[in-house]
């Protein structure tokens, strides 16, 4: 198990003050000037020298997401830092827990980050349902400021930059890169199509970076530890430690920083007390937020949670964000209800998703109750595939990919229930 | 998305909010918000003004507060934007209300890791106190609505209620907190669990241990 001293939110529970002087006791803000000091080159390369992939979702590697940064500004454009904490991933609940019980890890990561991207500014996309959290966090800011932490001349080494905190309003979309610049500029969060990538025009048409929270949290440990401390957790390709999200049916729901590659059995004996009911009342387990496939118990058991231990299984990480159900489950409910979900938050701006994902929803509303033919399965399925890689951002993708996990590992309780349910009207009409 | 269009235009809206103008403190606020954005980019604002606007008239109604479109044109004018600019901004985002709400805004999570835990329950207790999704109460005290995933997943399922979550729900739990609302008090906010802090394993944190009763330095032990 990873050892306490090995965690990088320590303050995780919030059982401790959030505030600057409690931070800097548990060593944040701890002579920042020197980690700047070394230089954005140097920094960049013992993050990636650590491993650390993007702890978003997509698992890019951040160090060299840094680096496609343009060292210098030639046209007199300035450069941005975008921290996503827009967190609306159905089962993630990780960048609330550091953004009001550990701001100022997030604060000095900005400082950092955005010093080793030649950044004048970060704006921490926040979102907007996270209202006590955002008081905290501006608090945190304006502490930092007074501190003279961040603003002219930060941590007296010369370097200006400012950190604002932006307010989403209640769109899941805007946790798309794109769409947040959209938003971040005052109008409907709508996905851009790539290129151009926003690293070469984001933000106000500005070379930009857009980082999740936690990526951004943790870049100052990695930096005092060292690359090869952070990477000495986890398989090679997926290093480091992470926050995971337990919810659904375990015993004790938590969020909890384990070394990444913990088999799942391990996590969820350690931390959540085991399965409700016992492992064989395990059903299925989505294992990295609503987006990514459900995976059948007996297929995760033992599985490694991490990017690759996940993709092999035809899932994913994602944010660690762990949705346990029990045989109590009734499955395709679960994932109607993810459909639904998409149906929602869909921007509007792709046809094959805007219509999609309410047809997708309405039919698997149909084999929820089971008023469906056999053949409507694999056109379910066709439709998936229809949408899924046919719109300019993922949200089509991830609509389909829950749709797709259900009728790959639970086809038979499709079937029965259209069988069960079409033999009630025979029933009655003999 | 039907509930996405602004209440009518009617003379007696124009009537009640046609002079809207920002208080003095809120006028403050509105200009912090402005000046933390690029010269010329001002419109980067009209997220967090279109929530001031909305506040500032919820404390006028005594409710969460909505968005007239008088509201809308004013922050439109206030920062040199097309109305329909700052009207789609309002019409996108959820949290904007487009209609009038009740005192409290009750929104059930209903998204599946909150319904493995039993949100279903909740929208019952809320039902049997008269709420009904989308509209007033006749007490003028609720508006309920279903949202989409919080956030709170480890501790749900939950509710938010105007400014503050409730977590670790059940019916008996949520009714206790709508009662104390209503009866003007204000319960205590977060998990409604006891023993529980925030979103650590029941019965106690598995690690962290030493962070429990002090502030602990483990760069001690690195």
């Amino acid at each position: 198990m990873l050892a306490d001293k090995d965690r990088i939110f320590t303050n995780l529970y919030g059982f401790q003050d959030w505030g600057l002087k409690a931070a800097q006791a548990r060593g944040d803000w701890d002579n920042t000037k020197a980690l700047l000091e070394r230089g954005p080159e140097a920094i960049i390369e013992e993050i990636k020298a650590s491993g650390l992939r993007g702890r978003g979702g997509a698992g890019f590697p951040t160090g060299l997401k840094w680096s496609f940064m343009p060292k210098e500004s030639r046209d007199g454009r300035p450069s941005f830092l975008v921290i996503n904490a827009d967190e609306s991933e159905p089962g993630s609940c990780k960048d609330r827990e550091i953004i009001r019980h550990d701001p100022h890890k997030l604060i000095e990561g900005a400082l950092v980050a955005g010093f080793a991207m030649r950044a004048r500014a970060a704006y921490i996309y926040i979102r907007g349902e996270y209202i006590r959290e955002a008081e905290t966090l501006q608090k945190a800011i304006d502490e930092a400021y007074a501190a003279g932490l961040i603003g002219k001349n930060a941590c007296k080494s010369g370097y200006d930059f400012d950190v604002y905190m932006h307010r989403g309003a209640g769109a899941y979309i805007c946790g798309e890169e794109t769409a947040m610049i959209e938003s971040l500029e005052g109008k409907k969060g709508q996905p851009r199509l790539k290129p151009p990538f926003p690293a070469g025009a984001g933000l106000y048409g500005c070379p930009t970076t857009v980082n999740n929270v936690e990526s951004i949290a943790v870049a100052p440990t990695i930096l005092r530890r060292g690359a090869a401390w952070f990477a000495s957790f986890g398989r090679e390709n997926n290093k480091g430690t992470k926050l995971f999200q337990i919810s659904g049916h375990v015993e004790k729901p938590c969020v909890v920083e384990e070394a990444m590659s913990i088999p799942f059995e391990e996590l969820i004996e350690r931390h959540c007390g085991g399965i409700r009911g016992g492992w064989d009342n395990l059903l299925a387990v989505i294992p990295g937020g609503s987006s990514v496939p459900l995976v059948p118990a007996e297929q995760i058991r033992h599985a490694p949670m991490d990017f690759d231990g996940l993709k092999e299984l035809g899932s994913g990480l994602g944010t660690a964000a762990v949705i346990v159900m029990d045989k109590s489950t009734d499955i395709v409910r679960a994932i109607s209800r993810i459909s639904y979900f998409y149906k929602h938050e869909s921007c509007g701006q792709c046809t094959p998703c805007r219509e999609g994902t309410g047809w997708m929803w309405r039919m698997m509303e149909r084999l929820r109750t089971g008023d469906a033919a056999i053949e409507e399965i694999d056109m379910l399925h066709e439709v998936t595939k229809q949408v899924e890689g046919h719109t300019i951002c993922a949200l089509g993708d991830a609509a389909a990919w829950p749709i797709q996990g259900l009728i790959r590992h639970f086809r038979p309780e499709l079937e029965r229930r259209i069988n069960e349910h079409n033999a009630q009207f025979q029933e009655a009409a003999e | 998305m039907a509930d996405r269009t602004p209440a009518p235009d009617t003379p007696e809206l124009r009537a009640r909010w046609g002079g809207f103008a920002w208080t003095p403190e809120n006028k403050k606020i509105a200009d912090w918000h402005i000046a933390k954005y690029p010269e010329g980019r001002q419109r980067s604002a009209v997220m967090p003004l279109l929530d001031l606007a909305q506040r500032q008239v919820g404390a006028e109604t005594g409710t969460q507060g909505w968005l007239p479109l008088p509201v809308i044109e004013y922050v439109a004018k206030y920062l040199d934007m097309p109305v329909i600019r700052v009207l789609e901004v309002a019409s996108f985002y959820f949290m904007y209300n487009l209609k009038p709400v009740g005192k409290f805004h009750v929104q059930v999570c209903g998204t599946t890791p909150c319904m493995l835990r039993g949100s279903d329950a909740l929208f019952e207790t809320c039902k049997k106190r008269g709420m009904v999704k989308g509209g007033i109460s006749p007490d003028g005290l609720w508006t309920l609505t279903e949202v989409e995933c919080m956030g709170n997943c480890a501790t749900a399922p939950m509710v938010q209620i105007n400014d503050d979550n409730y977590e670790d729900l059940t019916p008996e739990r949520l009714d206790a907190v709508l009662d104390a609302l209503a009866a003007g008090q204000q319960p205590k906010t977060g998990t409604q669990e006891p023993g529980r802090h925030t979103c650590e394993p029941l019965g106690g944190p598995t690690t962290l241990t030493a962070m429990v009763d002090a502030n602990h330095d483990y760069r001690g032990e690195w």
